[in-house]
């Protein structure tokens, strides 16, 4: 029977022919992923009678939440977890500053073609990027396999985008990504594995490729995948930690659900507070004023956006009474900006420029909103309350209209500076 | 267990993780007991100081939606909250929520009928609510999670596998 790409990986996993929807299997996973939640998950295991755990290789951990410490607290528990990865012998741990755990999953091979990723974090099906099938799950479950190396898991119903086209110039898949959501709103992928494909899709570098499936969790999804290409090939090549076994859905699989987009016809967008569904062209939100605009985290930190940002930063000046924040997605990414002098372009600008880690995205901080403040961010997320106070606002677009508010005060398009 | 009964607080639909337990506290409160404190705090600043054991949230679509992040049900079953009916959940949430032995029902014909503050039954094991607007049903849960949850979540049922391992 023919079967999408959620089907077939599990019921590889699962040593079956073949599952349905709505099926229940148990699996082990082949990566599980944990960030500063890595000490609270080990509280859990000591609970449940874990002492050893059930294999180290198959853990990433890697710090971003609250990187460097913002507070002794944060600094006890960062220290709980590495005296945890000493004692448990785990080699993939990442400490404070390498970057945000997605980024770094991807960017050191440990997201690969045909695996499976769970993580305790939402954010997790950014990993599908690479033609995983990565999904987020929650603290004690994530214990529960680090004790018994296995997790129960809905098959899910997959949901296949096709994008037909190409996208217009200045009009990035952060702007398609919201549209979807926009239409299929907050719950319009629920427990569903979303499947992008077209040639589009095939078109964009992987980067851009990564806010797609990142912000799939917006939309309730389960995992999103990209069926992988010579692009993620070749990004493998010299990272990858092991061999993989590429996983591609069957042509005549059947979908929950098919849509359609023509990416010629995708526009600017904005996600306006206090949703991430509450999509409008940026063309409607022109000229709301701003006090921040924070460019970086998993969804818009890469080199790409950093660079769509430093063109439009470049020769001029963040806005009066105006405050930018950048924070490269990695290490990797922070060096590779160095050297190709967007840093520089951004402190001539005016703006700030901090380590690599999750910064203001959740309110910890580095940046956070005074009461009645409004932001503009290349984030995920612009709950009320998720940069630190409920009294204010997250705008929330690509990283060239961040830019381009910043130095006009208000939200603006770059095309009109 | 069963038997579930008590006052319902009723909110709206895509109620996200920030709203119910907000990330600013994720690494600065690290006990259970300390949660319930903070329980909804960006939504109904009432609820916290107000919620009684068995008390009932009825949500709308998306409950839980946002952060994978499992305080935002265990604020709510360390206040001993009865049950969350709502018309779907987000499914980290929905994880979390059997996870942590605190029951999740999904039932749109009740959360459109009951009214907030009304006292509200739950049997579980024949799915079952009953409330002012009459009785409704809803699905069980599939057998292999129901086995969790009847070992009292997680945390009890992975003891008891490790125990077997060993």
């Amino acid at each position: 029977m023919a079967q999408t790409f959620a089907e077939k990986i599990l019921a590889r996993k699962a040593g079956l022919d073949g599952v349905v929807p709505g099926q229940i299997v148990e699996i082990t996973p082949d990566v599980i992923l944990s960030h500063d939640n890595t000490a609270p998950i080990y509280g859990l295991f000591q609970r449940m009678g874990g002492e050893k755990v059930f294999d180290p290789d198959m853990h990433a951990v890697i710090l971003d939440h609250a990187t460097p410490a913002p507070s002794t607290k944060h600094a006890e528990n960062h220290r709980i977890i590495r005296e945890f990865v000493r004692e448990q012998g785990i080699q993939n741990f990442y400490d404070v500053g390498r970057g945000i755990c997605h980024q770094v999953l991807v960017e050191s091979g440990l997201a690969l073609p045909g695996e499976v990723v769970l993580g305790s974090d939402s954010h997790t099906p950014h990993a599908g990027v690479m033609g995983a099938f990565a999904a987020g799950i929650g603290r004690t479950e994530m214990a529960s396999i680090w004790a018994i190396g296995q997790l129960w898991l809905r098959v899910p119903e997959s949901l296949k985008i096709t994008v037909t086209g190409q996208l217009e110039e200045g009009v990035t898949s952060k702007d398609l990504a919201l549209t979807v959501i926009g239409d299929m709103r907050a719950d319009g992928a629920l427990y569903m594995s979303v499947e992008w494909h077209g040639e589009a899709i095939q078109d964009l570098p992987l980067s851009q490729r990564a806010t797609l499936t990142n912000l799939m969790a917006e939309m309730g999804a389960k995992n999103s995948y990209i069926p992988p290409d010579e692009k993620v090939f070749d990004f493998l090549q010299d990272r990858a930690r092991r061999d993989y076994d590429v996983v591609y859905p069957d042509p005549d699989a059947t979908y929950a659900l098919e849509i359609d987009y023509d990416a010629g016809k995708i526009e600017p967008m904005v996600a306006c507070p206090h949703t991430v569904d509450n999509v409008k062209p940026l063309s409607e939100v022109r000229g709301r004023k701003i006090d921040q605009a924070f460019l970086g985290t998993c969804t818009n930190g890469r080199l790409d956006d950093l660079a769509a940002a430093a063109e439009v930063l470049e020769g001029r000046k963040i806005a009066e009474d105006r405050r930018m924040i950048v924070i490269p997605a990695s290490e990797e990414v922070y060096l590779a900006a160095m050297q190709a002098g967007y840093l520089e372009t951004f402190l001539k600008a005016g703006a700030v420029i901090e380590s690599p880690g999750c910064g203001p995205c959740m309110g910890n901080h580095m940046g956070v909103p005074a009461v009645g403040e409004v932001s503009i961010s290349t984030a995920n997320r612009n709950f009320r309350g998720r940069m630190g106070t409920k009294e204010s606002e997250v705008y929330l677009a690509s990283p060239a209209v961040v830019a381009a508010s910043a130095v006009a005060g208000a939200i603006e398009s770059p095309a009109n500076l | 267990m069963a038997e579930i009964n008590g006052r319902v607080w009723k909110y709206g639909d895509n109620i996200n993780t920030d709203v119910i337990f907000p990330g600013k506290y994720t690494y600065t409160v690290s006990e259970p007991a300390e949660m319930p404190q903070y329980a909804l705090e960006d939504l109904d600043p009432e609820f916290a100081s107000g919620v009684q054991p068995g008390d009932l949230i009825v949500g709308g679509s998306n409950w839980g939606c946002g952060s994978s992040r499992e305080q935002a049900v265990v604020c709510l079953s360390e206040a001993r909250l009865g049950a969350i009916i709502a018309k779907s959940f987000a499914r980290i949430y929905y994880r979390n929520c059997l996870n942590n032995a605190l029951p999740a029902i999904v039932c749109p014909e009740a959360v459109d009928a009951i009214e907030n503050g009304e006292q509200v039954g739950i049997d579980l094991e024949n799915g079952l609510i009953t409330c002012q607007a009459g009785e409704f049903s809803f699905p069980p849960l599939p057998d292999a999670v129901m086995e969790i949850f009847n070992a009292g979540g997680l945390i009890p049922y992975t003891k008891k596998r490790l125990t077997e391992f060993k």
